[in-house]
């Protein structure tokens, strides 16, 4: 069956082929379109029955002459071949070539679409990775085998910030650094040269692999490029033992390219078009982020998406954040303010933090400080909202030491260079020297025994 | 003998003539199992638990004869099983960290030797009928399974077992039915999952959950066989929420659903549960808790049915006389399968895509919570606690809106009070319980007669503090009297010193009932002082300025609930650090206010 070809097509619209009289079709079967021209399209079967069955194809449906379109069943899911040979190669989504080299040959192929990982097979990530950056690191820290997105919007320096991560990200004491699977859908040429010269410059080429779909490429490829990327990362992870990071840009992209087939598909939108199962399909992506018992590697997983609208509440984002182990939050106000990296504090989380941190990671009062932070902040914006009404000058002597204390925090301790690489105890003196513009009355969230040893540079004097 | 005819995702319509609505069948080469949603002529369509991909048209189905159903024994707790039942430790055994397709295991174990203890009040010739207690093995350390005759079941007790070890497929017992069968008697049975188990009847005379968390009990409380949910947007704290009410309630046994949500979260559970004791029987935690697995990224179905895997085991250790706890993260997934699988089958959407039978859906759930009189005249509860997950955080949405109007307790967490860290961000201007007055009873005779008194006088404090705050945004606190200004201080002292809880600090983490007390009559007590010298004409600069203030935030966290003698001992400091001001103000500190 694999051999014949069926010229059967009775619809093309929308990336989905309609067939007539297919018998014994799997779903989820790989399928070659070919078309009038000779040129090949790559399926796949979505809804099999004896009448109809239809067929994605990710290369798109576009000028596709229903009488002279042949399609081939190829009787094997998608698949990716994986080899240690993987490592410095570039791809399409669907897994071939795109660096004008030979494709990848290997007997190990797995069905990219993965299985589930079993909840009991996990190890819950722990480890303390130093991005560098302090309202990451000091705030909302990333830890090995955690899905940490970023929740970016047009204009935003989303780019600079995960290239700076990736340049800088490591366990502090370990060098071994990270492999990193990049999966770009949808971004443009100079965002990808960008990418491309970035990891140049920091060395990661002979550690890296990239998907790319650009821009001006089929949106349809979207919807299986991550899989296949991710299918690679699983292999260097858990067959190859090393520490994968993978960042995947941009997740509207991809969401969008769904809402299409979706839509073609004439499935129940639930919400701003996308279908209710928009929820299930990005976790079967971010799931697959994590650590497992008694294996080496990890991956850890950074999806960039931009915001429609600057809107949170977008189902993208929206769902997103309902799936992901956190958000680092960009915003428009600080990128104003001319503050690098714009990370917007109050809505960005790391649910991971809390076991990744302490004495036996980073320092003991690393909790108990970012806690802090994140509440004197927020009263300090209260109070900012308030002076804007009533103005400043009315203001009491402890709102005013708030105004200033959140002047610093924005520029000093969120504030950084793109090259300035700081390590965690700098982080956590940048955010006592912060702290320290408050009186110890109000930094009730700290223990007296740390409020004693570092309020107002204690410890150095002690040191000294 | 039937056939695949075509498969639309985890929707297959197959040919199998005289399969029953709700009946499972196997289906393919996969033997992947399924369900009959509906049915036409010799037509009908399954919802499948797993992943469907590879599967053809064509394929073999057969009925398997039964509706899906759970197996009720002792070796259900400290398990952690999938959807539909499955095993997860012995799955992985079976087939590695990934899950495979079509595999089949038991969901409790078969070579496990239980302990029997044949009842002693039961001999051959006695009339049996569902629910009464044949004996009990001890399951755990902290729990005494009660083994009872299945419900429905009514006959003559031929034979019971002596004490001894028994495996699940030996029988304990041997029984004459109404019309003269002989059956066996086990240690387990099965039962349908999508019908309540049968009780005498319902006893609403119930007592308070503590779940340790000030604001649920203090405020907002709980009955055990009450209704409560959790709506919040992403990371305002209702998976936290959730865990914590697993770990620090006064239940007996915990079922913990995980529906559609991390799997890393169950991983936290199973890591951190056996190393933590309970603080009312002191045994490790993962001794009385049961897990239900159905992580976001594993078949859809099996997410529907894992709500109702979980309600079934829930009143199963009701009808032995215990009271259950069973929390949900999150039904908003569940519904949300409801509406994937309805939006296949082409139904009609109502709203949000959501099919016409969700509001009865949600309302039949949350019936099966409640305190009964079982059918062996012991009394139990199941306590229902789901999450929901608004799209967007907007409670407006169905799943909330629903959920609200079949729950007695709503703890609305904010996504304010999470973006200040603010925790738990419970809303209490959002939240209500209707438990108060059954609350209020045993708190009185508990804990505090003046618990009511004092608990209305807390959400007063906060209430005006709503709306100083509003008058304070429109003109600064310049435009408040010192009295007011006062209140908002102790306003933030409720907020601060006894609301907000850290579940993460291990002195915080669980508080004691009466603890709960001694900090709200504490931070009351500073109030009602200050408000007594303020009439005296002390300025309210200097009260604002006592360094007290900023202790009496760190009380939660500096004694537990084992320290209650020294935090009440806070009582003299306040007395100690007035003094100065009644003296100076011309007046002692015993003066009648
Ligand atoms: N009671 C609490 N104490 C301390 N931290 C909390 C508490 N509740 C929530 N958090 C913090 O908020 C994060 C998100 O909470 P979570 O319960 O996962 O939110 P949700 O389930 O609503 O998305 C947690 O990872 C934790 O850091
Ligand atoms: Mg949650």
């Amino acid at each position: 069956m694999s051999i014949a070809e069926f010229r059967t097509a009775s619809v093309a619209r929308g990336g989905l082929l309609y067939m007539r009289a297919v018998p014994d079709v799997g779903l989820g079967e790989r399928v070659l379109v070919r078309d009038h021209a000779n040129r090949t399209r790559n399926g796949q079967v979505i809804r099999t029955g004896p009448d109809v069955v239809l067929i994605q194809v990710f290369e798109g449906t576009d000028d596709l002459d229903l009488e002279r379109t042949w399609v081939r069943f190829l009787d094997t899911p998608f698949q990716m071949p994986l080899a240690p040979t993987v490592l410095g190669r570039v791809f399409n989504g669907v897994g071939a070539p795109a660096d004008q080299r030979p494709p990848l040959v290997s007997a190990l192929k797995r069905d990219v679409n993965g299985a589930p990982v079993n909840p009991a097979a996990r190890a819950y990530p722990k480890e303390f990775i130093q991005t560098g950056l302090s309202a990451i690191d000091g705030l909302n820290s990333l830890v090995r085998g955690q899905k940490l997105p970023v929740f970016s919007s047009s204009g935003l320096p989303h780019n600079r910030l995960v290239a700076q991560l990736v340049r800088q990200a490591r366990l502090p004491g370990d060098d071994s650094g990270f492999a990193v699977v990049f999966a770009a859908m949808g971004i443009s040429h100079s965002d990808a040269r960008f990418f491309r010269e970035s990891f140049d410059d920091s060395g990661v080429l002979r550690n890296l692999v990239m998907f790319v779909n650009l821009a001006d490429d089929p949106p349809i490829e979207r919807l299986i490029l991550p899989r296949t990327a991710l299918t690679v990362a699983e292999y260097l992870a858990f067959d190859l033992d090393l520490h994968v990071l993978v960042v995947m840009t941009d997740m509207t992209n991809y969401a969008e390219a769904l809402r299409e087939v979706a839509t073609a598909k004439g499935d129940v939108p639930s919400r701003k078009g996308y279908p209710g199962y928009l929820y299930s399909d990005l976790a079967e992506i971010y799931e697959r982020a994590g650590r497992i018992r008694d294996r080496h590697g990890s991956i850890t997983m950074v999806p960039v998406l931009s915001m429609p609208s600057d809107d949170i509440t977008h189902p993208i984002p929206d769902l997103t954040g309902y799936i992901t182990e956190g958000q680092i939050v960009l915003g428009r106000e600080l990128h104003h303010k001319g503050i690098y990296p714009p990370i917007n504090v109050p809505p960005s989380l790391s649910r991971l933090m809390k076991d990744g941190i302490g004495a036996d990671f980073t320092r003991e009062d690393h909790a108990q400080v970012a806690t802090q932070l994140y509440a004197s902040y927020a009263r300090a914006l209260d109070i900012r909202n308030l002076a804007s009404i009533i103005g400043a000058e009315e203001l009491s002597q402890i709102d005013r030491q708030y105004l200033a204390f959140a002047e610093a925090f924005e520029q000093r301790f969120v504030g950084q260079g793109e090259d300035e690489d700081r390590s965690i105890v700098e982080t956590l003196t940048l955010g006592w020297d912060t702290l320290s513009m408050l009186p110890k009355s109000e930094l009730t969230r700290i223990s007296e025994k740390d409020l004693a040893r570092y309020h107002n540079g204690h410890e150095q004097d002690s040191a000294a | 003998m039937g056939e695949v005819l075509e498969i639309n995702g985890p929707i297959v319509s197959i040919r199998l003539p005289s399969v029953l609505n709700g009946e499972q069948v196997r289906l393919g080469r996969l033997s992947l199992i399924g369900e009959v949603i509906a049915r036409e002529g010799d037509q009908a369509l399954v919802q499948v638990y797993e992943s469907t991909e590879g599967m053809a048209p064509g394929e073999r189905v057969e009925a398997l004869g039964h509706p899906l159903s759970v197996e009720l024994g002792p070796g259900l707790l400290g398990q952690i099983v999938d959807g539909v039942q499955r095993p997860l430790h012995a799955l992985q055994a079976e087939s590695g960290d990934y899950m495979a397709r079509g595999i089949q295991v038991p969901a409790l174990d078969r070579d496990t030797l239980w302990p029997f203890l044949p009842s002693e009040t039961l001999a051959p010739g006695d009339t049996l009928t569902g629910g009464q207690i044949l004996g009990t093995v001890q399951e755990t350390p902290s729990i005494l399974h009660r083994i009872l005759v299945p419900p429905g079941f009514e006959g003559e007790l031929l034979e019971l077992a002596p004490p001894g070890n028994y495996r699940l497929e030996q029988a304990v017992g041997r029984a004459r039915t109404r019309d003269g069968n002989t059956v066996k008697l086990y240690l387990y049975q099965r039962w349908p999952v999508r019908v309540p188990r049968p009780y005498g009847k319902r006893n609403d005379a119930a007592r308070p959950l503590m779940t340790g968390q000030r604001i649920l009990d203090t405020f907002f409380p709980l009955l055990k066989g009450g209704k409560g949910s959790v709506p919040g947007p992403f990371g305002a704290g209702k998976t936290i929420l959730q865990h914590q009410i697993a770990r620090w309630s006064n239940a007996d046994i915990v079922i913990y659903v995980g529906c559609g949500e991390r799997g890393n979260e169950l991983v936290d559970i199973l890591d951190s549960f056996p190393r933590l004791t309970d603080p009312y029987s002191k045994r490790p935690l993962m001794e009385r808790t049961l897990l239900v697995a159905n992580t976001s990224n594993m078949p859809v179905v099996a997410r529907e049915a894992s709500i109702y895997v979980g309600v079934t085991i829930a009143e199963y250790y009701r009808d032995q006389g215990y009271d259950v706890v069973m929390v949900a993260d999150s039904t908003s997934r569940w519904a949300e399968a409801l509406r994937e699988v309805s939006g296949r089958l082409g139904q009609m959407p109502v709203e949000e895509g959501y099919p016409a039978y969700l509001a009865s859906r949600i309302a039949a759930f949350y019936e099966r919570a409640g305190r009964v009189e079982t059918l062996a005249g012991n009394t139990g509860s199941v306590t229902l606690i789901g999450a929901v997950s608004p799209p967007g955080g907007d409670f407006s949405e169905p799943v909330t809106s629903h959920t609200k109007e079949n729950v007695q307790v709503f703890w609305a967490l904010s996504k304010e009070l999470a973006d200040a860290r603010h925790y738990p961000a419970v809303d209490w201007n959002e939240s209500f319980s209707g438990y108060v007055t059954e609350a209020a009873r045993w708190w009185a005779q508990e804990v505090d007669a003046d618990w009511e008194a004092a608990r209305s006088k807390a959400m007063a404090l906060l209430a005006e503090d709503r709306e100083l705050s509003r008058i304070v945004n429109l003109v600064g606190p310049e435009a408040l009297s010192s009295a007011q200004r006062w209140t908002l201080q102790a306003a933030t002292l409720i907020r601060e010193g006894l609301l907000q809880q850290n579940a993460l600090d291990p002195v915080d983490s669980f508080c004691s009932p009466q603890k709960q007390y001694a900090l709200l009559a504490l931070m009351l007590e500073i109030h009602r002082e200050g408000t007594r010298l303020l009439a005296r004409g002390v300025p309210v600069q200097r009260l604002l300025a006592m360094p007290l203030l900023a202790q009496a935030l760190r009380l939660k966290h500096t004694y537990s609930s084992d320290q209650l003698a020294e935090l009440l001992e806070f009582g003299n400091e306040i007395r100690g650090a007035l003094a100065p001001l009644h003296s100076e103000y011309g007046h002692s500190a015993e003066d009648p206010p």
